[in-house]
């Protein structure tokens, strides 16, 4: 398989080339550009056939024209990032909601003001409510992965639901690293051509998408929804397992766990982060410290009973959060907290505040976490439960 | 009423539906004659792109549809890129595109949709060269809302967020001349068209499917619920506009202008017709309709000044 010294925007770009996308709708916004600006190049070196490009004049109508597209029948593919994103925002219902596998990459970066163009997972996680899968990748490998497997589970019949492949800003998107990529046949051959749920070319039996849906009906369109995204965590394991056997890179899991079956102690987080955290573990392991981590690859659908799993064998539960919702706290603790509640498991979770617009988290910061959860987990009670970690003092 | 002779010569409409009865307009809607006027000419292998607008409505909601073709609802502001995308697929499918047995690609939207939240999107579709058609169904407000100014809403009309009342709050802004702005991008062909000659709208219709590129047509479609007019003076009011010059006929093809009959060849009529016929007036002022009387011909020597010199 040929190897390739590339940047998590290409990596993206590649697999929406080998993926065989038939329309890319896109607006330029740093940092996503050069993922848009590799495929404009594969159309001008005749590297791909039958893909129309459109040019849009902004993210709103970016995704718009995709809805367009898709709903006509074609595998589609955009990308964005943070202000392009939230600008995306209304339309990121409509793709959700009229059933189309639309998939997307999106860069995190931090949500201006101030600006920033930095790492940030608040611009994604804002977005969990409209329909859409998510999934987090740690490296660039896992953006190549993300995309091509986004289009498998995204158009499966039983889901038919977008889905956000989300990478860091720079940290992934433009940091070159190895990306083992597939042959174009290997791809074909996991990735057949798109087979729509509808098409706005069905002139023999025409129909409308998106009607007025009276208090009667709208009830029972959302419930099928919640369905699919349920149907989703089966379909995202049967995929990811899939990938594995033939790739040998198993995705069977949406939550990856790392050294945690004798942990006491585990990092829980999302993105390109967990890389840091892996390497604190493997540091700390080194050190004597029992600790472990998960990287929640898939945000959206949550995947609440794996994390069950994990919760059940854990005395602590650091959760990092890149992200931040003001008036509460880090988005993934309120979720992993959330889902907890109703269960026998209750380990002692806390939540540390990292890494907000690009700052960086180091493997020392790390140590510094598990030395203050180990305090926690001794004393038997919190500290704090939301915790600033790097605040200027 | 009684059809002028020669117009009863000449109406050849299709006679075959693809707009079904059961459709949820309002009684005298200048927007429903349009739509039927647009599926009788292109027929079933068209895609339409309806934005929020009254259309929303009159297609009916799930799982009715009025139209016998296929038809996506979407948000307000979209239609442009809606249907750039749709065209988008089309090619990379390739699908053959307008001709004589090529889909044709509809966006269909109300005023509000395309001379305010829609334009830029409008810019877009025009400017990219999307091969498709977009009709801006003018019907002088946000009526699916209950009757709010647009920027196409003309001067002096009272509308529910310009309410007339003592201190006279009327809308107070000419008319945005959408197709001026649409004629700025140059595209393959723009006209205006009225309910009121459906002869004219139809051969404009047939027109936009044969040219290449991006068409945009502006149709007058009187409202009278929104309009306080009466429900049977829909076709007087389209005319009326046509024959004072209000909304003249004309087309725009390859940087030239072409005035259409039954546009006046003469002098236009007088507004006041036009005016008292219509309860949204009811609040101006003997200046007031001066105004507007001067902008309407100020507006139509403009507009035959190009004919003149771009003709």
């Amino acid at each position: 398989m040929p190897k390739k010294v590339i940047s998590g925007n290409y990596a993206a770009a590649y697999a929406a080339k080998h993926a065989r996308v038939e329309v890319v709708a896109a607006y330029p916004i740093t940092p996503q550009t050069s993922i848009i600006e590799k495929i404009a190049e594969f159309i001008a070196n005749g590297e791909v056939e039958n893909l129309e490009y459109v040019p849009v004049e902004s993210e709103h109508s970016a995704m718009a024209a995709c809805i367009g597209a898709s709903a006509t029948g074609a595998r589609t593919f955009t990308a964005t990032s943070a202000q392009g994103l939230a600008l995306m925002h209304e339309m990121l219902h409509w793709a959700a909601g009229a059933r189309l596998p639309v998939v997307m990459v999106n860069v995190n970066r931090a949500m201006a003001p101030p600006w920033s163009v930095w790492d940030d997972q608040t611009d994604s996680l804002a977005q969990r409510d409209t329909g859409w899968l998510q999934f987090y990748a740690e490296n660039n490998q896992e953006v190549y992965d993300g995309v091509l497997m986004a289009f498998k589970i995204g158009e499966h019949e039983k889901v038919n639901l977008p889905v956000m492949i989300i990478e860091s800003a720079f940290i992934l998107s433009h940091t070159y690293d190895v990306v083992d990529m597939l042959e174009q046949e290997e791809v074909d051959e996991f990735l057949p051509p798109r087979k729509p749920l509808y098409s706005l070319t069905d002139f023999d039996n025409p129909f409308s998408i998106g009607a007025l849906g009276t208090p009667a009906d709208y009830y029972e369109f959302r419930y099928k929804i919640a369905k699919a995204m349920e149907e989703a965590k089966k379909i995202i394991k049967e995929v990811g397992k899939e990938f594995g056997e033939k790739f040998g890179r198993d995705y069977s899991q949406m939550i990856e766990l790392y050294k945690t079956d004798d942990a006491d102690i585990v990092f829980m987080g999302m993105g390109s982060l967990m890389g840091t955290v892996k390497e604190a573990v493997e540091i700390l392991r080194s050190e004597g410290y029992k600790v472990g981590a998960a990287k929640v690859r898939w945000f959206r659908p949550f995947p609440r009973e794996e994390l069950y799993e994990l919760a059940k064998s854990v005395q602590g539960i650091a959760v990092l959060d890149r992200n931040f919702s003001f008036g509460q706290e880090g988005i993934l603790f309120n979720e992993a907290k959330g889902v907890l509640y109703n269960t026998g498991a209750k380990p002692i979770m806390k939540n540390y505040i990292v890494g907000l617009g690009g700052r960086d988290l180091t493997v020392n910061d790390v140590r510094k976490i598990a030395n203050n959860m180990k305090k926690i987990i001794e004393k038997g009670e919190l500290d704090k439960e939301i915790d600033w970690y790097h605040l200027k003092r | 009423m009684e059809l002028p002779a020669d117009v009863k010569k000449r109406l050849t409409l299709p006679a075959e539906e693809h707009f079904y009865a059961g459709h949820t307009a309002c009684q005298g809607c200048g927007a429903a004659l349009g739509l039927r006027y647009v599926l009788k000419v292109y027929g079933n292998k068209t895609i339409f792109t309806i934005p929020a607008c009254c259309s929303t409505i009159i297609a009916g909601p799930w799982p009715y549809s009025a139209f016998n073709a296929p038809l996506f609802h979407t948000a307000f502001e979209t239609t442009g890129a809606v249907i750039g995308g749709i065209e988008a697929a089309l090619k990379a499918k390739g699908y053959k595109v307008k001709g004589e047995d090529g889909i044709m690609v509809v966006g269909w939207a109300g005023d509000g949709g395309t001379a305010d939240i829609g334009l830029q999107a409008l810019s877009g579709f025009l400017e990219r060269g999307h091969d498709g058609l977009y009709i801006m169904y003018d019907n002088e407000a946000y009526m699916n809302t209950g009757i709010q100014r647009s920027s196409s809403t003309p001067y002096g009309a009272w509308t529910t967020n310009t309410p007339g009342g003592k201190k006279h709050f009327l809308e107070r802004k000419p008319k945005k001349k959408v197709i001026d702005i649409v004629i700025a991008h140059k595209p393959a062909y723009a006209a205006t068209a009225s309910v009121a000659y459906p002869e004219d709208f139809m051969r404009k219709l047939k027109k936009a499917k044969t040219i290449k590129g991006p068409s945009f047509i502006q149709l007058f479609a009187p409202c009278p619920t929104g309009w306080r007019a009466p429900t049977d003076k829909t076709i007087e009011l389209a005319r009326l506009a046509v024959q004072t010059a209000y909304f003249p006929l004309f087309e725009y093809e390859n940087g030239k202008y072409k005035i259409n009959m039954p546009s006046p060849s003469k002098e236009p009529k007088s507004l006041e017709d036009f005016i008292k016929l219509q309860g949204r007036f009811k609040y101006m002022t003997k200046e007031d309709i001066q105004v507007l009387q001067e902008w309407v011909l100020s507006e139509w020597e403009e507009l035959k000044k190009k004919a003149e010199i771009f003709g």
